[in-house]
């Protein structure tokens, strides 16, 4: 029950993008059609998949003072996040390329740019600081990347439809997709009230 | 802010130490190439950080320091790094820099690194850094790229800084907040400047936004920002 409410609470009321404003370069550089945003969602999800548990792991058994080194290493936390992240990234660029080369074709360029997403790091981040098991630490990767790729495909849906609309010169492309980011955070808002617990118990 | 980039400098010698070009690096990131406004780079941290000035300017420094010497340091070691691990070698740089800068606040200032919290951490993927590093750092000389970190650094801290004034006077009616400096401009109770509940107070009317307090405000105060520069440089406007 526990993994279900934090699947809820990160996709929707603790959104990535639109309650926290992480990973807003990449929202907002490759929001401008929904074909790339799907491809890059995707791509977000996967990774914030397996970084998250990995993370997790280093921190707990390596960082920590029960770790197998026995001595607090936490201040080494943000360069073995970054370079966890980083070797993930380029390890699933080159797994999917095996796997799947239509998939690494339709990914492009976007994959590799995922390293620098705050989101990602983010993730890792507060991973530790809301100290969550490794069973919770899956269900948040996954919840906060979808949370994460949701909202760049309503974004590119809403960006694709502004392109016939009549906007003020000065505001045309990024300005506009500031605003409407704005107006989205605003509306998602509405979702901070709901209690993921209150609702599971509903008859 | 046009550039008035008169340097008389007639035929240049060979690198001059702060000519044209040098002075360019420095303003271009100011209003042409702005790293908020016109290259989509760290637009998270300036979200996140900017509900009040003082901490706005505390994190404006720490990226232009972090920006300027990664910029420096990439640079000088560019030619031995292997294309391959590039980016994992780059990431190692920020994370030392932004180490030092987050133990260094976390020494001198507690309150305002427990303020900041994730953000400091969150400057090592603030796309300013390392878009610079890719853009800039690897194909130039290391005075250059100093220069040019410190310009986006400026850049950054300009848009982080008229943020950070319009959304706590708005949003708290006070200024610098938190610092010594701290000036309480409008609100209920003695302290402010005016007092909105002093009986026959003019401003009686007044409360605070509370929108100006949450992320969502900050972009939609980017989007006028935008929209402002945009309707007076206009090369900036988009035509897609």
């Amino acid at each position: 029950m526990e993994i279900v409410n934090i699947l809820i609470k990160s996709a929707f009321i603790e959104n990535m993008i639109l309650s926290y404003f992480l990973g807003m370069c990449s929202f907002l550089a490759v929001s401008k059609s929904v074909k790339t945003a799907f491809g890059l969602g995707m791509a977000v999800i996967f990774v914030q998949v397996i970084t998250i548990p990995v993370n997790w792991l280093i921190n707990f058994y390596l960082l920590g003072e029960n770790g197998i080194f026995g001595i607090d290493l936490t201040f080494l936390r943000f360069i073995l996040f970054i370079a966890t992240i980083a070797a993930m990234v380029q390890l699933v660029e080159m797994f999917v390329e095996k796997v799947s080369p239509s998939l690494y074709n339709a990914l492009g360029i976007f994959l590799p740019l995922i390293t620098v997403n705050c989101a990602i790091l983010g993730g890792s981040l507060f991973m530790v600081a809301r100290e969550y098991d490794f069973p919770s630490a899956v269900a948040y990767g996954f919840g906060s990347g979808t949370g994460w790729a949701l909202a760049i495909i309503a974004m590119a849906a809403i960006r694709e439809k502004m392109r016939y609309s009549n906007v003020p010169a000065g505001l045309r492309g990024l300005g506009m997709a500031f605003i409407l980011t704005g107006l989205m955070g605003i509306g998602f808002m509405s979702l901070m009230g709901i209690d993921p617990k209150a609702l599971m118990s509903l008859p | 802010m046009a550039d008035t980039a008169t340097s008389t400098a007639p035929a240049q010698e060979k690198e001059p130490f702060f000519g044209k070009k040098e002075r360019r690096l420095l303003t271009d990131p100011l209003n042409d190439n702005n790293p908020i406004t016109v290259q989509i780079l760290g637009v998270c941290s300036a979200l996140a950080v900017t509900t009040m000035v003082y901490p706005s300017v505390v994190m404006a420094i720490a990226v232009t320091f972090v920006t300027a010497f990664s910029n420096l340091t990439t640079s000088a070691v560019r030619n031995f790094i292997p294309k391959e691990v590039r980016m994992i070698v780059q990431l190692v740089i920020i994370a030392v820099l932004v180490t030092v800068v987050e133990l260094t606040l976390k020494a001198f200032n507690y309150q305002i690194w427990k303020q900041l919290s994730v953000f400091i951490g969150l400057i090592i993927t603030n796309c300013i850094v390392m878009g610079r590093l890719e853009a800039f750092a690897m194909a130039n000389k290391p005075w250059r790229s100093f220069l040019d970190g410190i310009g986006n650094g400026l850049g950054y801290s300009g848009i982080l800084i008229i943020l950070g004034v319009i959304r706590e006077i708005f949003g708290r009616g006070t200024l610098f907040a938190g610092s010594p400096l701290e000036i309480d401009i409008i609100g209920a109770g003695e302290k402010f400047m005016i007092n909105t509940t002093a009986p026959g107070s003019w401003f009686s009317w007044y409360s605070n936004n509370g929108l100006m307090v949450l992320p969502a405000s900050a972009l939609l105060i980017i989007g006028v920002i935008i929209w402002i520069q945009r309707s007076s440089n206009k090369k900036l406007v988009d035509i897609s």
